[in-house]
């Protein structure tokens, strides 16, 4: 039973299901069928734990940053999956869609990128199983972000500019899913986050969990004690927060912040601040919150992180969201940035500007002494050097 | 003859069905395109209302819903428009988009505007059978308003009963797995499934779209389904300057 307690058929309380098109309906349907006999098989487990292991570099460290913590007065605990190889939490899902995809016999992988981290990780993970690979990304995105095209093109992948609607993310997965359409047999389409129709919020969660796995264990270590009193992520479309939240769904005890990026501020008109922003629709198969216009045209959001520049978030923050078990919040363009220097000055770590949203959260909160934290720093900030430079003419 | 019974009566064949973007080229052109169509020997039509991520569409209905959106359609602009349909079209209308405008539109009150303005159903590709059963259908049935499934290549023969079942006007088949607007060949694999869905004997007459695109294709369609439909190749004329005067030829060009 998944900890976010999907039903049958892909319902997070009211959010969810699988809205698509019938020519979707035979690969998502067989996606549905098999996904957890195979992910529950000895050999798929083994091949996907040694991978983790030897080939990402897991377990990825818990670390206590002191000077951080000094600063707030609470013990804050980084989850580094900015040490990740290719540098995010991405990969943790990539890996295992592809060992998903080899058992039900795909010959083609392909996916949809923003940023281009999901494209990198996904281009990764074909080039080391030596299958094709196609890459969506949006045309605007793919001029931003040069030098993880080029990574992905090195590794073998063909990037396929999206030059539909606004030309970035939302309109490289509305291009996924057509090649999809039009490819019914030979192709897994490896979706980046938990967004989609059933069962991707669920499989992409499940892949993701194992940052709270290894949070328990490693927390225990260091303090006696599986449970910390905050976990906090970083939400665009919601993948790492989904894992680093996992296994604590249950311990009520453990508060839950997810921090969405509200950009120039939530009432600016450039926001990406889905449940503050956002109502009830459906977008890319899936019933979740998001934002649109009355008449229900998706709106374009935006951040400075293109990593959250998703008008939508999965289905199940969208009922942590309504049930009120998790506190959503959001951190502007400004906040985040500043968050990511006073990182970088505290505890000589660059991270992603996702995550410096998460890190920017903590100036917000109120602590009583010796509480525990855990911030998942879901990447890290090579890629986004360029746009710290500009920001803060270094 | 009651606008529905063309889908019943056995004498009707070859019926042909025409798509188009409501609001393209020009926000005003709905009612005029739809009479023309009739007048040009259309047998059905299905008007499209824009959504700015048409996951099932390729790129010439893309673009028609994008100059769609630009130039101010939304659902209510539409049934405002469509409010003297009936004065004007008396052939079988359906409106055909993506579900989140339904959503956000309300699908009682979509239903409630179908009705009253006379449109006879809905193609929503996107609202699957489980969720119209489990959430839609007793609204659907208490404005009358038929919802249209369609079926693929791949479909299931169980799935394609069920389908039979909840269906009371046609079945929407695809030609191929596809997006809209590819140049198709109905090639001997296309027609073995029609043939297969033709033997199935459904109680929804059939109706063939995706790919049909000239005389030949609407030809070869028609001689397993009652009807074809063709939506990226009129979208096509559209962008015609002088349209209004190519779309009787293009009907003509079809049909005779």
């Amino acid at each position: 039973m998944s900890k976010y307690h999907v039903n049958k058929k892909g319902y997070y309380g009211p959010f969810g299901g699988a809205y698509i098109p019938e020519m979707l309906y035979p690969n998502v349907e067989e996606l549905q069928q098999k996904y957890m006999e195979i992910m529950q098989e000895e050999s798929f487990q083994q091949e996907f734990q040694e991978l983790l292991k030897d080939y990402v570099g897991r377990p990825s460290p818990l670390y206590l940053a002191k000077r951080l913590s000094a600063r707030y007065g609470a013990n804050i605990f980084l989850k580094r999956e900015d040490l990740n190889h290719t540098g995010a939490h991405k990969i943790n899902n990539t890996i295992g869609q592809i060992l998903l995809a080899e058992r039900l016999g795909k010959k083609r992988i392909i996916a949809e990128t923003g940023a281009g981290q999901h494209g990198v990780a996904t281009a990764t993970v074909c080039a080391l199983k030596g299958l094709e690979c196609v890459v969506y990304m949006g045309e605007i995105d793919i001029q931003r972000q040069a030098p993880n095209v080029a990574r992905m093109k090195m590794m073998g992948a063909t990037v396929v500019a999206a030059q539909s609607g606004s030309k970035t993310l939302k309109d490289a997965t509305n291009e996924a899913l057509r090649d999809w359409i039009n490819n019914p047999i030979d192709t897994h389409y490896i979706i980046g986050s938990v967004v989609g129709p059933h069962p991707y919020p669920d499989l992409v969660a499940r892949f993701q969990s194992i940052i709270s796995e290894e949070t328990k264990r490693q927390l225990t270590e260091k303090t006696g004690n599986s449970l910390p009193d905050y976990v906090l992520a970083c939400v665009g479309g919601g993948s790492n927060a989904a894992g680093m939240f996992y296994h604590f769904l249950e311990d009520e005890q453990v508060k839950l912040i997810a921090v969405e990026a509200a950009g120039h501020g939530i009432k600016s008109g450039e926001s990406a601040a889905t449940t503050a922003l956002g109502k009830e629709g459906v977008l890319h198969g899936s019933r979740s919150i998001l934002m649109q216009t009355e008449d229900g045209q998706v709106t374009e959001p935006y951040s400075i992180s293109a990593g959250l520049d998703y008008p939508g978030i999965g289905p199940q923050h969208a009922w942590l969201y309504k049930s009120g078990r998790g506190k959503y919040v959001s951190i502007t363009d400004d906040e985040a940035m500043q968050a990511g220097l006073l990182l970088t000055k505290l505890e000589g770590i660059i991270p992603a500007i996702e995550s410096s949203h998460a890190l920017a959260y903590l100036e917000k909160m109120t602590f009583q002494g010796n509480e525990n934290v855990v911030i998942c720093l879901s990447g890290r900030g090579d890629k986004d050097l360029d746009n710290y430079m500009k920001y803060f003419g270094f | 003859m009651h606008t529905q019974d063309i889908f019943k009566s056995d004498n009707s064949k070859g019926l042909l069905s025409i798509y188009y973007t409501a609001g393209y080229p020009n926000l005003d052109s709905t009612i005029a395109i739809a009479k023309k169509l009739e007048s040009a020997g259309a047998d059905f039509l299905e008007i499209g209302f824009p959504y700015s991520d048409p996951i099932a569409d390729g790129p010439v209905i893309q673009h028609s819903s994008e100059v769609a959106l630009r130039n101010g359609m939304t659902l209510q602009c539409l049934f405002q428009q469509l409010q003297d349909l009936r004065s004007h079209v008396s052939i079988p209308v359906f409106l055909m988009g993506y579900f989140n405008t339904v959503l956000q539109y309300g699908v009682e009150n979509f239903c409630k505007s179908c009705q009253a303005v006379g449109v006879n159903g809905a193609i929503i590709p996107d609202l699957p059978i489980y969720e119209y059963e489990e959430l839609y259908q007793d609204t659907f049935k208490q404005y009358g308003i038929n919802n249209i499934f369609l079926v693929t290549p791949q479909t299931s023969e169980e799935r394609i009963r069920k389908i039979d079942n909840l269906s009371h006007s046609f079945i929407y088949l695809l030609s191929s797995n596809a997006t809209t607007g590819k140049n198709l060949e109905v090639g001997a694999q296309a027609e073995q499934y029609f043939q297969r869905l033709k033997d199935m004997d459904l109680k929804n007459p059939l109706v063939i779209g995706f790919g049909i695109s000239d005389r030949e294709t609407f030809r070869k369609a028609t001689t397993y389904a009652k009807g074809a439909i063709i939506g990226s190749a009129f979208v096509r004329v559209l962008s015609d300057d002088d349209y209004m005067n190519k779309i009787e030829s293009f009907i003509k060009g079809i049909k005779t």
